[in-house]
């Protein structure tokens, strides 16, 4: 056999091996195509049609043009939803990542019992999507509860925090902050990428403590900062079972916990109104989609990309 | 001289500050726990964590307090984590091999979008989803919540092996396809015992994410007898407003047990899977 004809049969080997990894390919991904068709890509496309119908599960659905989406404009409970939410996220998320931000720098470069630490710290954010945390929260924060138990302690006269609408929502907040353990790691494995030897040549320059944070550490970290930020913005819009324990599934006291996501699932699942439960499904999507845009395109002027 | 004593001083009040934040941040949790075990005018009274008796009513009084018991919602609850684990083993590894390994037509558009759907939210895809299960009736069964997991719908583990794949060496598989084995046999007998420590995080992080999942959950199940410990608990909260919180926060705890098992268990692969990956 001549190197030519090998050449040749190796090609021909390729060529086959590029056609078998196709069929391959297919079988391997065979579930994900399913879920994907099904559980995934197929009810996000359905669900942009239903928000054209007047449907509630049992007589079929009945096209109604963009009644539902004109319903969104007008519908003053749905307004106060986001307003709501708008909140949350916009307060939580900058507070969440300042207290993950903050104790990364404590823990950084090897402080003794940093896994312990780090271990303790973490712990809530997995706790914190719990109904058994809600229900605890649901105490700590009532008329009787822990918190008020401390402050009279100090002489200070506690109230009600959940069941007064102007403070409602900060016990949520003040929920979510808790939760800061996993940006934190995420901060922590940033923190390590970044050379020592910067550290060292500002510090023989006699740069302070202060300027080495601003100057080098923030600017190396702005892409882990721009990460966390974009998931939990993402993750802060889903929120969903605290404030339905907290208000026994009302959104209130007078609507003060009424998340967007509460707010579509009593549409959806109390009043099974799944036509305008769809539209509100899209138009959250919409909104999560607008702001991770507004995002990445803010990142151009604060995120440092050190390549 | 000065800095010296600053520098004596400062990692002192670094774990002073540390141990401060953890105690406020651990507190309200340990505070629970202890008030599990106290009689109800003790827990409005006592912010306290020394217990003057043990009072392990709250616990027989909260097993029992919803028909059927705990119990059942604890067997539930496992069919379902149990269920979802092997689901997203099987099918995440599957999909993960093939979007780390092989070439395909189309690779990079279909990889665009998986990570894509790591962003959905369940919100959007909620309301035809289960007008789908409720059609083919499946509400209030296991299915709805298992099933997705069979059909690698958790990207974000599928995104996880490709990246653990990706830094495995290739002559590995190279070898072996030299010595005659197919994809599925690399994938079995070289890829999967490899991907050990991958497989290990996708089982720990599906175990608590499975355990807390409240709104799917809430959804699908409606009768008592197929409810899970989130949907039961809450049930049981409602039901007993402004009465007996201990016999609430023993439920709590039981609750929460499993977490705390998986959380010493596993904390070395969570810790590994955010930080490689950046999980909720």
């Amino acid at each position: 056999m001549s190197a030519l004809d090998e050449l040749r049969q190796l090609r021909r080997g390729g060529v086959q091996v590029r056609k078998r990894d196709n069929r391959a390919a297919f079988w391997f991904l065979a579930p994900w195509f399913a879920g994907l068709i099904f559980i995934t890509i197929g009810p996000v496309l359905a669900s942009f049609g239903l928000g054209f119908t007047k449907y509630n599960l049992i007589q079929p659905p009945k096209f109604i043009g963009f009644d539902n989406f004109a319903r969104i404009l007008s519908d003053e409970r749905l307004h106060n939803a986001l307003g709501v939410t708008f909140t949350y996220v916009l307060v939580s998320v900058p507070l969440q990542l300042a207290c993950a931000l903050g104790v990364a720098l404590l823990l950084d470069r090897g402080l003794r019992g940093l896994a312990f630490y780090r271990s303790a710290f973490y712990l809530p954010s997995l706790l914190g999507s719990s109904v058994a945390i809600a229900v605890l929260w649901t105490q700590v924060f009532g008329t009787d509860g822990l918190v008020n138990r401390v402050l009279s302690f100090f002489g200070v006269e506690g109230k009600g925090w959940i069941s007064d609408p102007d403070t409602a929502l900060s016990t949520l907040i003040v929920l979510n902050v808790w939760t800061f353990g996993s940006p934190m790691i995420i901060f922590l494995a940033g923190l390590r990428q970044i050379p020592a030897m910067y550290y060292e040549a500002a510090a023989i320059d006699g740069a302070s403590k202060w300027s080495q944070f601003w100057r080098i550490t923030l600017p190396l970290l702005s892409p882990i900062v721009f990460f966390n930020l974009v998931l939990q913005i993402i993750h802060a819009f889903q929120s969903f079972t605290q404030a339905f324990v907290v208000s026994n599934g009302t959104g209130g006291p007078s609507d003060s916990t009424m998340f967007y996501t509460l707010y579509l699932y009593q549409q959806g699942f109390s009043r099974f109104d799944m036509g305008y439960a769809s539209a509100l499904a899209w138009f959250l999507l919409l909104i999560i989609a607008a702001f991770t845009a507004i995002n990445f395109w803010a990142a151009k002027y604060w995120v440092f990309y050190d390549d | 001289m000065t800095t010296d004593l600053r520098r004596r001083l400062l990692v002192p009040a670094k774990h002073l500050g540390l141990v401060l934040i953890g105690i406020v941040m651990l507190y309200p949790v340990l505070w629970m726990i202890v008030s599990s075990l106290r009689p109800d005018d003790e827990i409005f009274r006592s912010p306290g964590l020394i217990l003057d008796g043990l009072k392990t009513e709250n616990y027989a009084e909260g097993w029992n307090a919803l028909t059927p018991s705990f119990g059942t919602y604890l067997v539930n609850s496992t069919i379902v984590v149990l269920g979802c684990i092997i689901g997203n083993l099987v099918s995440c590894s599957m999909a993960a091999y093939a979007f780390a390994r092989l070439h395909f037509t189309g690779k990079r558009w279909w990889f665009g979008i998986m990570l894509g759907t790591i962003m959905l939210p369940i919100h959007v895809i909620i309301v035809p989803q289960y007008v789908l299960f409720s059609q083919i009736g499946w509400v209030n069964t296991f299915l709805p919540l298992i099933v997705p997991k069979l059909l690698a719908t958790d990207a974000f583990f599928v995104f996880l092996m490709v990246q653990f794949i990706r830094g495995l060496p290739r002559e590995l598989d190279e070898a072996a396809r030299i010595d005659g084995c197919g994809h599925p046999r690399i994938f079995l007998r070289i890829i999967l015992p490899l991907m050990t420590p991958a497989l290990a995080t996708t089982t720990i992080f599906t175990f608590i994410w499975t355990w807390n999942d409240f709104f799917g959950q809430l959804i699908y199940l409606t009768d008592p007898d197929m409810y899970t410990v989130p949907v039961a608990l809450r049930t049981f909260v409602d039901s007993t407003v402004a009465t007996s919180w201990g016999s609430q926060f023993a439920m709590s705890v039981v609750s929460l047990i499993p977490i705390f098992l998986a959380f010493l268990i596993g904390q070395r692969y969570l810790v590994k899977g955010i930080a490689t990956t950046g999980g909720k």
